[in-house]
């Protein structure tokens, strides 16, 4: 793999804290490797911001392997940028030519305040998740985990929509700022499992209704979360979440 | 000062006896008993999920925006557990013998039997909670062989185990929150222990939005906050993966424990240039695949594809051939170095070795095209169904590498190189997880109890889990029970004044220092330190440069470190200053302990210390404690050592060959 060096000119959206109504901030940055990454590249500008006596650039981040879902940018008007099924922290720099303008923002939806600069808080997601988004079973419950054989298919699909990490991406990316993916992919991990089965009905719909509460807008089946989301996370959760809600609402015993 | 409070009897029966005799404390005391808990990874999060469960007010504390983001997360290849559903063997015993033989005999026998026994239970109480482990096609959980063992005892969910146990225990932890037994705090650092009358009782955290300090009061606390790799600057740990709630337990009176047991991890990404943050493991499960080797020829710098067979050397399979590719992780990682520093290191650093999938692609597909009964089939329709199955096992790795390295290692050779991805040591603690210090616990990572010198693969998240899930849960119990007549302390107390004073006190120090060296500077010149002078391979000379290094470094850092911004405020900087000042510290106590253990064993090879063919020896006569440093002040430590009684086990030369 051929590595260059490139000069890029930078967009970032700087606020002070939630309060504060934010502007965008031009940045000149030189000197860039291809073999960087997108938050590397942010460490460089952040290092020579400091030593200027300037106020650094705040972001979220933490695993910088694609996993901990912290990191979150809207990049060019895409969450996490370019490539497909990927986080900022796995973006490198080698997507980028030299001259190129990259424009930076945080996730912008009305239940992810801004906190600082690229910061948001995400933490409507674990309320969504304190609604329903567990199975009901206390340490020391359990019985032999080869005593309840479970499909591999299933076993398989209930993992691929396990796989979300939370990172919001889906909501940035919906004109909505619909969180039906994330909310989906929970309810989809739980209820394709036999242990989910109890609190199937009450899950969904108790979860449902803490979304809507969060200040979430509705799904139009657009599918830019899909097209956006780093783990793939299947659109047809969203099938599944609506088919569980109906089923619940229909035949809820209450 | 050490009473490791072992229970006395047989091995076997020592934790049945525990728990049998233990104290109790009756559902309407619990609820009146307060438990702090910092950190929400497995250990963490398992703990406050489970100690929520039993009726205790449990309050948790992390840094991150939430505590699924803990960075248990980022672990890939599975977890341990004596099942024995492949009927090849394994038991509790076999479970406990190879954690003690692969910790090289450092660690304590009572801690890792109880370890052994829980495994099993921690898989039952997975599934329960819904994680989606990888199963067969009957819907029989899969499992899968790790370095350092002979039996397939490694259950997992594709590269992303530590990700789905955690999302688990984040669940249950969610669920207690949602029912008011554990209230969370995130994004708050813990900056100090609160000691009233000899006990821990609570603790100072800083609001990470806001700057301010808040006093918390707790009947214990509970220290679960992951290890200090990133004192190496370039680790696999998360870029905020800190000493700090450690250190300042350490600094109250903790005693803490073989500092310089690290890990050094064998299949990582290597370093490709100066910007670089952090490093990406490759799950050491690609080894069970994966043939490891550099060309026979020093410097050779043709591609990977162009060097024939017999111009290649699989020189784990050569030195090893018992145990091959799958050695434990020090092995590995000291042979690649070994062969490297010697000059056959590849790519364009010379820092790596091939991990190379060519001859498994093929296999795989030969057997495939068996599956089908196909004849006649060309060999590029081999190589296609080999493709497919090495995606199904490892395809979110490789995906990974590429992204990384811009290199599709279905078709090249992977290149990897050693690094810091674990620490074995940490607090001190007794059988019951008890630090030093009455009322303060640590556990997971964050303590040295199980690993000895050396972790196995798959062990460390089944430490973590078996810690918050099935040890704590009794033993915090055998102390609160005496704690039910203590009333909970108010936080106006003089105790806690005094702690927000140091803590306070200490952030204006740093943030009036306004020198012109940035935070990132002096933990790059710390890592290098650390790396070139206490990591795979250590001697006395440069330990004693080293030590003197790290203290000059501290002196500059404290009169010299640039922090922009304010304290009333979200500040990352100053977060990141405070971590780097405790690794500074942590950093000279590690040469100290390095320094003290003149043998070679499990991570930590000293130079003087080797066998005629070079590979590590052990000096039990010498050597055969746990080193736990009181600290005394400034650059001063007391060494208390714990002896290590084997009774079942044998301690041997570990032999692989």
């Amino acid at each position: 793999m051929e590595h260059y060096n490139m000069s890029l000119n930078l967009k970032v959206w700087r606020q002070n804290n939630s309060r504060d109504k934010g502007y965008f901030e031009d940045y000149k940055v030189d000197g860039i490797s291809s073999e960087m990454s997108f938050l590397e590249m942010f460490d460089v500008l952040n290092e020579r911001l400091i030593t200027e006596g300037k106020e650094p650039i705040a972001f979220d981040h933490d695993c910088r392997e694609g996993i901990c879902g912290m990191c979150s940018m809207y990049i060019n008007g895409k969450p996490h940028g370019p490539w497909k099924s990927n986080t900022v922290c796995q973006l490198h720099m080698r997507a980028y030519k030299d001259g190129d303008t990259i424009v930076v923002e945080p996730w912008r939806a009305n239940a992810f305040p801004v906190i600082k600069d690229l910061m948001v808080d995400r933490s409507a997601f674990d309320r969504i998740v304190q609604a329903g988004g567990y199975i009901s079973v206390n340490t020391g419950n359990a019985v032999d985990g080869n005593s309840m054989p479970i499909e591999k298919d299933k076993a398989d699909a209930s993992f691929a929509a396990a796989m979300c990490i939370g990172c919001g991406a889906c909501v940035a990316a919906c004109k909505n700022s619909s969180a039906m993916l994330f909310l989906s992919a929970k309810v989809a991990h739980l209820a394709l499992l036999p242990q989910g089965e109890p609190e199937r009905k009450k899950r969904v719909v108790s979860m449902v209704a803490q979304m809507d509460k969060e200040g979430f807008g509705a799904c139009t089946n657009t599918g830019a979360c899909e097209a956006t989301c780093p783990k793939d996370i299947s659109l047809s959760n969203i099938a599944r979440l609506n088919q569980e809600y109906l089923i619940a609402s229909l035949t809820a015993d209450k | 000062m050490l009473d490791a409070k072992i229970p006395a009897g047989p091995l076997d029966d020592k934790w049945t006896d525990y728990k049998g005799h233990c104290k109790l404390v009756n559902p309407a005391n619990k609820r009146k008993l307060e438990i702090i808990i910092v950190g929400t990874g497995l250990a963490g999060a398992s703990a406050a999920a489970s100690l929520g469960e039993l009726g205790y007010k449990v309050k948790a504390f992390c840094f991150q925006d939430s505590p699924r983001r803990a960075h248990s997360i980022a672990a890939q290849g599975g977890i341990n557990a004596a099942k024995n559903y492949q009927n090849d063997g394994d038991s509790v015993f076999r479970l406990f013998y190879d954690t003690i033989k692969g910790g090289d005999y450092r660690a304590r026998e009572s801690n890792v039997h109880r370890l052994a026994e829980v495994s099993a239970n921690i898989i039952d109480q997975c599934v329960a909670q819904g994680v989606p482990f990888a199963r067969e096609y009957g819907g029989m959980l899969s499992n899968r062989s790790f370095g350092g063992t002979q039996v397939q005892r490694t259950f997992y969910a594709a590269g992303q185990t530590g990700q789905q146990l955690l999302i688990g225990a984040y669940q249950a932890l969610e669920r207690q929150v949602a029912l008011g037994n554990v209230k969370m705090y995130t994004r708050h650092e813990m900056l100090e222990v609160v000691m009233i009358d000899g006990k821990a009782r609570g603790i100072i955290a800083r609001n990470l939005v806001n700057g301010e300090l808040e006093k918390h009061f707790g009947h214990a606390v509970l220290l679960c906050t992951g290890g200090y790799g990133n004192v190496f600057y370039l680790s696999t740990n998360a870029m905020g993966s800190n000493v700090t709630a450690a250190w300042k337990a350490h600094k109250q009176g903790a005693a803490f424990a073989n500092p310089c047991f690290t890990q050094i991890h064998p299949t990582c990404i290597p370093v490709s240039g100066d910007h670089q943050s952090k490093l990406t493991l490759m799950s050491e499960s690609l080894r069970n695949d994966g043939r490891i080797w550099v060309p026979k020829k020093q410097g050779d710098n043709r591609k990977a594809t162009d060097i024939p067979e017999e111009e290649r050397d699989y020189y784990l399979e050569r030195r090893y051939p018992a145990f091959g590719n799958l050695v434990p992780r020090d092995v590995a990682s000291r042979a690649a170095k070994e062969r490297c520093d010697a000059g056959y290191g590849v790519g364009t650093s010379k820092q790596a070795v091939y991990l190379d999938f060519a001859a498994a692609i093929e296999r795989y597909g030969k057997t495939e095209v068996g599956k089908l009964g196909k004849d006649n089939v060309s060999q590029d329709e081999v190589i296609e169904l080999g493709k497919e199955v090495v995606k199904e096992k490892y395809g979110n790795l490789f995906d990974m590498y590429e992204k990384i390295t811009g290199e599709n290692p279905y078709e090249v050779a992977m290149r990897i190189y050693p690094a810091v991805h674990y620490t074995m040591g940490g607090l001190w603690v007794d059988y019951e997880l008890q630090t030093t210090v009455p009322g303060l616990y640590c556990l997971g990572e964050a303590n040295f109890s199980d690993h000895g010198a050396n972790r196995l693969g798959a062990s460390a998240l089944m430490q973590g889990l078996a810690d918050g899930y099935f040890v704590i849960p009794y033993t915090i119990g055998n102390y609160l029970a005496d704690e039910i007549y203590s009333k909970a302390i108010s936080t106006d107390h003089p105790g806690f004044a005094q702690a927000e004073k140091e803590v306070s006190d200490r952030i204006n120090k740093l943030m009036s220092i306004k020198g012109k060296q940035t935070v990132e500077s002096f933990h790059k010149r710390l890592g290098k330190i650390m790396w070139d002078k206490c990591g795979m391979a250590r001697n006395a000379e440069g330990l004693t440069q080293a030590i003197a290094e790290i203290q000059a470094l501290k002196k500059e850092f404290w009169s010299d470190v640039k922090i922009p911004g304010s304290i009333n405020e979200m500040n990352p900087e100053l977060d990141k200053a405070g971590r780097v000042a405790d690794f500074i510290e942590l950093g000279e106590l590690m040469c100290k302990d390095a320094l003290d253990r003149n043998e070679s064993c499990g991570g930590h090879f000293r130079e003087e210390s080797q066998t005629p063919e070079g590979e590590a020896m052990r000096d039990d006569a010498n050597y055969m404690y746990v080193s736990a440093w009181e600290f005394k002040g400034e650059s001063n430590w007391e060494l208390h050592k714990e002896p290590l009684i084997y009774d079942v086990v044998k301690p041997s030369q570990r032999n692989y060959k």
